[in-house]
């Protein structure tokens, strides 16, 4: 059981304590416990890890202890490191040293060399190009990162409050308590030029100082948007789960600054692991009285709770999420107010994302001088990315804005993976568009990016490579908002299913150049008639590949062709086996599901090419790497 | 066809006050209980919170997660999101619907051992495709590990 | 609520819409304060008396820096500057009709809604010549469970109208959205039949539905057979609604009364003996203020409850069942008037019909418990709107019609049995019953003692001799049951409550044309028109009362009261 503190003083006094408890904590375990090294096991590495430990003889430590001792080990579970591709992550303090890919297995080994030792086990460290780094601050992925609001995940523990405390978390909010009042934390967040982190960019110290104004109102709210459904993006999820107390101290200073006594965190039912963190962090905040009545003594009350979505993207919207909250079907409203004067429950309420919530202490114990000395002028500070798809360092970046786009992709991404062709970059989700190969040096800021037609979004950077069909790209995400569509509103119901349709056809060689005039008027009507941002922002993959990859959509109407060999009824490719390499193995064979593979066991192997539906799956499983592609493909340009 | 346990359910309602306003987070723990939301439970639930069938049937089949029909023992969850898609998660679903004798149109089987669903992002994107079954997360997928794993479940299961 | 902002509250408000000045006159919309300025912007999912949705689009407009948005969503700002046909504002309301008409079964020429219906009208008016999308309506079959309304999925445009009607005014919210996207149907829980949901067949939503979604149910063709068998004789009675009802289907201004061309035309039908529901009306209202005198010294439980609209006992028996001892045990006028005409005719084979401005009717006249000695006392309810359509049919032209009286002897009566179409009516009809003065003193204290109007709620108090009543008028069941929460939570008493399930009472009825406000407010005028047109205005003096006693084998009780399952044990004298 935690202790509550009444005020300022005992809060002060506990800082200092888990701060000296932090410093001197000289040796630790971190394992990464992000969703994304939890699917590869890594919970179940850390509590071996502790177990090895024990048996080891030494001294395990998972909680911040009274007094800190000498030699012992801390094992601890922390937030996202954020390079999923090398997970599970470990991490050795003091050294900083990086460990790649651990599995139970490797434990002992850890434990002997460089617990015991204080050797590295280069077993496990991240290669290169032949070049081998130690530490994560030798790793390009991170060190052409600027870390801020994901500063601590990866060196303390995102289960403990008290890491948090004594790392300096919660000091924001009890400076914004007793050193500022409302109107001076909202004019320094103003200042500090933050623009909100969900996609819309709307300025959020102006949000918050139209929410402060409605004097009269006799409740205010604080909506968290943590419905990150974007496919592709996860930065919310990890921030959620990885360093949930930011997030809370965030909302907390809202509260003060808007003037709010209530709040709803909005997670989406998909993120069981960060509702559990959160859920950890409001009980122990509010155990030590930092949530609740009266916080402090300093007479201001916050309460936080936490509502899970049931598996609807369009709840991301700020609206249909207030429907939601309030036990509805989650539809937007008709904008006839905003939400800032009346929004859940019909009062003022202030609804920003997990991100930019996440970066409000910062701001707050730094200065907006401080925030906004990294980024561009018209969008300050650093923005997180999940960059995912077809680079070879996928994971959780956190970058200045301003950052270009080939910075990320080949200086943090390492470039696309199995030396494929470049093709381009889908930003912003199936509300975003697509950055091609002229778009590399496009800075990454709200601005630039609004200039090229595409949007920033909520962060999601899906990189593709040559073997990636931009019509289909662009049916993939129709489709996406077809299911997603609430179905309010007739442009966004119909012109979704209108349009899937014609991509359908054109995808399975049915297209006719007017289906792509079809495409674009049906896509104007909607970006100007929708009634909320899912349905205007719907037609933008179609629009943007349209605009940038015009050719390939033309090809799958008057060629029957598909460049990248994706849809299936058009793909020229022809798979063929090297009978010079083939070990007649059968597996291929086996595998077809239309049988359309032939040989003898312990002979090379013959694929008909008319019954061949070009899955790809013999390629796939082929352990002599017999199986190619015959007739290339029209070649990309290389980045 | 499941027995409905009231009290169960009237302590869920307890739990979120009777508030209509709790109605999602009232369905859920009772789908959590049952793994769908069985009809009698619902209009149990209608009557007591005071709303109508309309209205909490409206509300349940609006979200994805709230499923009126009883799923199989294995619920299979392949990732269509972005990542997954980019990686060739198609595949992965076509091997699944195949090796399960399922399809769109009839997400579960008929000896209630699979329901295949699709989901449209998990968030574990760096570990694409990504296949979910029962809340067990199997990374980079391919058709023929997804084969694999449903001959596994069925030989667990004693089926053919 | 909003923030304040610095206006000069001297000033006229005033916006410019399609270079018109348009003064602002509190409207909550900018599609209000242009159609209260000649400039009618379509819409196919708003009503005046429903909050806002914003779904359907068409209402559009452009501002002068181009941003486009719904006019229904759209706050009047003094100053603003919008248009409603800009060429991408007809370009995008043109491809949403079309969208519309894709996802919806066109068979205009047999539909019931054919020139009623707005999407056709929106089509005509905005020259949507081609249908240019694919069919993709739903599949789902016509529900034809309810005695009282058809619902069509096919035609259905998800405006939720009908969702919006029965939840915000009715209260009842049998029927609501489901599943999303394309998938999306309107329906009660589980796709249930209607017939078996909550639904209590007012009708509301098919008088708010755009299209053919939802309709009255048309039994015009066995009225036509009944009519055309020579053996058969076809005896109507017409409730007080439909004289102010009817008149608009035929382009007739809607604040007077066609009761006279109404009775002609149904003889020029076909119909053999015409009677007039307002006999019975006050025949209602000498029982029912008899049952009310009792309850009132007998000190039962109080308030008593009116029982003429179906809607409402219907609600009771779904909702509120514990409240039916409370309910008159009176029938309806359209059950009176049933049973007084199978005694009249005694062994006659008679088919007794009802022309009422009411769907739930439908359901009345069906009920077991309309049936008196073996015999249903009504056969069947057709709507204002189906014998709208039978005069057209026979190819009557109505307007030109000369004017019969309805038949004797049980056609007489009194003003106080005409003002049962309006909400008010009846508790007016009560007042001047008990007061049993029709000095015009006294009937002008009544009308303004807080009775009249078409407010959702009434409460006043009227004094009777040295009683003091307490009385509450709801319409709409919404405010019924506001009502009846102040009067179950001990908030207020009151000695006597009309409940009609109708916004406005039965002027505004399921079976009625639909009509906006406006145009209730007209029939509202008609209705008193007539009621001041009559010679007799209190109920006690029909002078047909005697005779409709005469009738009843000295069983009044049995032939003029319902008493329902809910009722229990309930005795009377």
């Amino acid at each position: 059981m935690r202790t509550k503190l009444n005020n300022r003083a005992e809060f002060q006094a506990v800082q200092a304590k888990y701060e000296a408890i932090h410093n001197s904590a000289n040796r630790k375990i971190l394992v990464c416990c992000g969703n994304g090294c939890v699917s590869s096991g890594s919970l179940k590495l850390y509590e071996e890890m502790k177990n090895a430990v024990e048996a080891a003889g030494l001294k395990c430590v998972v909680e911040l202890m009274e007094e800190p001792e000498k030699d012992a080990v801390n094992v601890k579970k922390t937030g996202c490191i954020g390079f999923c591709e090398m997970g599970p992550l470990v991490k050795i303090e003091p050294e900083g040293w990086l460990y790649t890919k651990v599995q139970i297995s490797d434990i002992p080994e850890i434990i002997e060399s460089t617990i015991r030792n204080g050797e590295f086990v280069s077993r496990l460290a991240y290669r290169n190009a032949g070049i081998l780094a130690k530490k994560q601050s030798e790793i390009p992925f991170y060190n052409k990162q600027t870390r801020r609001m994901l500063n601590y995940c990866g060196s303390i523990d995102c289960e403990s409050i008290e890491d948090y405390i004594g790392v300096g978390g919660y000091s924001a909010a009890v400076k914004a308590l007793f050193d500022m009042t409302p109107e001076q934390v909202v004019n320094e967040v103003t200042e500090s030029g933050i623009r909100g982190r969900g996609g819309a960019g709307f300025p959020t110290g102006k949000k918050w100082a139209q929410v402060a104004a409605n004097k009269a109102a006799d409740v205010k709210y604080i909506v968290c948007n943590g419905d990150e459904g974007d496919p592709g993006a996860f930065m919310d999820g990890s921030t959620m789960e990885g360093t949930p107390h930011k997030v809370i101290e965030g909302m907390i200073i809202a509260g003060i600054g808007c003037e709010a006594e209530e709040a709803y965190i909005y997670v989406r039912a998909e993120y069981p692991l960060s509702v559990s963190r959160l859920g950890m962090a409001i009980e122990q905040a509010t155990e030590m009285g930092l949530l609740g009545d009266n916080i402090l003594g300093s007479g201001k009350n916050f309460h936080i709770h936490i509502n899970q979505g049931a598996g609807a993207f369009v709840c991301g919207e700020g609206s249909a999420m207030t429907n939601s909250i309030e036990g509805n079907r989650g539809m937007p409203r008709a904008k006839l107010y905003h939400q800032v004067d009346v929004g859940l429950y019909g009062k003022p309420t202030c609804l920003n994302n997990v991100e930019t919530f996440a970066n409000v202490p910062d701001i707050i114990n730094h200065g907006a001088a401080w925030f906004k000395s990294v980024g561009t002028e018209g969008s300050t500070g650093t923005k997180a990315f999940a960059l995912t798809g077809n680079v070879n360092n996928t994971g959780i970046i956190e970058v200045p804005m301003g950052i270009t786009l080939r910075e990320v992709v080949v200086g943090i991404g390492g470039g696309i993976k199995n030396y494929q062709d470049f093709k381009a970059v889908q930003i912003g989700g199936p509300s975003g568009g697509c950055l091609t190969y002229e778009h590399l040096d496009l800075p990454l800021d709200f601005d630039s990016l609004k200039s090229v037609g595409a949007i920033i979004g909520s962060g999601g950077l899906v990189v593709m490579d040559e073997n990636t069909c931009m019509v289909d790209t662009a049916r993939f995400f129709m489709n996406f908002i077809c299911k997603e569509s609430c179905g309010k509103c007739t442009p966004c119901r119909e012109g979704t299913t209108r349009m899937k349709q014609i991509l359908e056809n054109i995808c399975d060689g049915e297209g006719t150049m007017e289906d792509l005039d079809e495409l674009e008027e049906i896509a104007r009507m909607m970006e100007k008639s929708s009634l909320c941002g899912l349905g205007k922002t719907a037609a933008n993959p179609v629009l943007s590949t349209l605009a940038n990859f015009r050719k390939e959509y033309e090809e799958h109407i008057n060629e029957k062709q598909c460049r990248a060999g994706v849809c299936q009824k058009l793909s020229q490719k022809v798979y063929a086996i090297n009978a010079a390499t083939c070990i007649g193995c059968t597996k291929c064979a086996r595998n077809c599901p239309v049988e359309a593979i032939t040989g003898e066991i312990k002979t090379p192997h013959v694929i008909d090419a008319s019954k061949c539906i070009k899955c790809g799956t013999c390629m796939e499983g082929c352990p002599a790497g017999a199986i190619y592609i015959e007739n290339g493909r029209k070649g990309n340009v290389k980045y | 066809m499941v027995k409905v346990d009231y009290k169960l359910i009237d302590e869920i309602l307890g739990r979120y006050d009777y508030d209509k306003g709790n109605i999602i987070a009232i369905m859920q723990a009772v789908q959590e209980e049952y793994r769908y939301l069985p009809q009698a439970a619902l209009e149990y639930i209608a009557e007591k919170i005071g709303v109508s069938m309309a209205k909490i049937f409206g509300v349940a089949t609006f979200y994805e997660n709230f499923s009126m029909d009883a799923k199989g023992k294995y619920v299979i969850k392949v990732c269509r999101g972005t990542a997954c898609h980019v990686r060739k998660s198609a595949n992965v679903l076509e091997a699944v619907y195949e090796a399960t004798g399922l399809n769109e149109d009839k997400p579960s089987t008929e000896d209630g051992l699979f329901t295949v669903e699709i989901v449209s992002c998990l968030g574990a994107c760096g570990l694409a495709p990504v296949v979910v079954v029962n809340d067990e997360v199997h990374s980079k997928m391919t058709p023929e590990k997804a084969q694999a794993l449903i001959s596994e479940l069925k030989e667990k299961e004693d089926v053919r | 609520m909003a923030r304040e902002k610095n206006q000069s509250n001297d000033q006229p408000k005033v916006m410019i819409i399609d270079n018109v000045e348009c003064a602002i006159n509190g409207e909550r919309n900018v599609l209000e304060v242009a159609r209260h300025n000649s400039i009618d912007i379509p819409s196919l999912c708003y009503c005046e008396n429903l909050s806002i949705y914003g779904g359907c689009r068409i209402c559009i407009v452009e501002d002068d820096k181009g941003k486009i948005d719904s006019a229904c969503s759209l706050k009047p700002r003094a100053g603003a500057k919008i248009q409603t046909n800009t060429p991408r504002i007809q370009r995008y309301r043109k491809m949403i009709l079309q969208l519309l008409l894709g996802s919806h079964r066109t068979d205009c020429a047999t539909c019931e809604m054919s020139e009623s219906c707005k999407l056709q009208a929106y089509c005509r008016r905005y020259h949507v010549d081609m249908e240019r999308f694919g069919k993709n309506y739903s599949d789902m079959p016509i529900d034809d469970s309810s005695k009282c309304i058809v619902r069509d999925p096919s035609k259905c445009i998800l405006c939720g109208l009908c969702v919006r009607m029965c939840d915000e005014v009715q209260n009842i919210h049998a029927i609501d959205f489901c599943h999303r996207g394309k998938r999306t149907y309107i329906a009660p829980g589980y796709n249930d039949n209607i017939a078996t949901s909550k639904c209590v067949g007012c009708g509301q939503c098919a008088a708010v539905c755009p299209t053919g979604a939802l309709t009255v149910k048309n039994e015009t063709e066995t009225m036509w057979h009944m009519i055309q068998d020579p053996n058969r004789k076809v005896v109507v009675q017409f409730a007080p609604s439909v004289r102010v009802g009817l008149a608009e289907q035929f382009g007739m201004p809607a604040n007077e009364p066609v009761t006279g061309k109404l009775v002609t035309a149904l003889k020029r039908l076909g119909v053999d003996v015409v009677y007039d529901t307002n006999l019975t009306a006050d025949l209602t209202i000498m029982e029912e203020s008899a049952e009310f005198m009792e309850k009132l010294n007998s000190g039962a439980k109080l308030p008593m409850f009116t029982s003429c609209c179906p809607g409402w006992i219907q609600h009771v028996e779904k909702a509120h069942p514990h409240l039916m001892p409370q309910v008159s045990t009176c029938g309806s006028p359209m059950e009176m008037m049933g049973a007084l005409i199978r005694r009249q005719f005694k062994e006659e084979e008679v088919y007794s019909v009802a022309i009422m401005p009411c769907t739930a009717k439908k359901f009345e006249a069906a009920r077991p418990e309309l049936e008196k000695d073996g015999k249903r006392l009504v056969d069947l309810v057709l709507t204002t709107q189906e014998l709208g359509r039978m005069i057209k049919e026979a190819g009557i032209d109505f307007p030109k019609l000369p004017e019969t009286e309805p038949d004797t002897p049980l056609g007489d009566y009194t003003g106080a049995g005409v003002i049962f179409g309006v909400s008010g009516g009846v508790t007016e009809a009560v007042i001047r019953r008990v007061l049993g003065d029709a000095s015009p003193d006294t009937l002008q204290t009544i009308a303004e003692c807080g009775v009249r109007g078409l407010d959702g709620i009434k409460a006043f108090e009227v004094a009777a001799g040295d009683l003091k009543l307490r009385i509450g008028v709801a319409n709409g069941l919404g405010n019924a049951d506001k009502l009846i929460d102040l009067v179950e939570s001990g908030k207020e008493h009151f000695d006597f409550i009309e409940v009609m399930a109708c916004p406005n009472g039965c002027i505004g009825g399921g079976g009625q044309p639909p009509a906006m406000q406006e145009r209730k407010e007209e029939r509202f005028q008609a209705i008193f028109k007539e009621d001041e047109a009559c010679e007799l205005r209190i109920p006690q003096q029909n002078p047909a009362l005697d005779y409709a006693y005469s009738l009843l084998n000295n069983d009044p009780h049995h032939y003029l009261h319902i008493i329902y399952p809910d009722h229990g044990d309930v005795h009377h004298e």
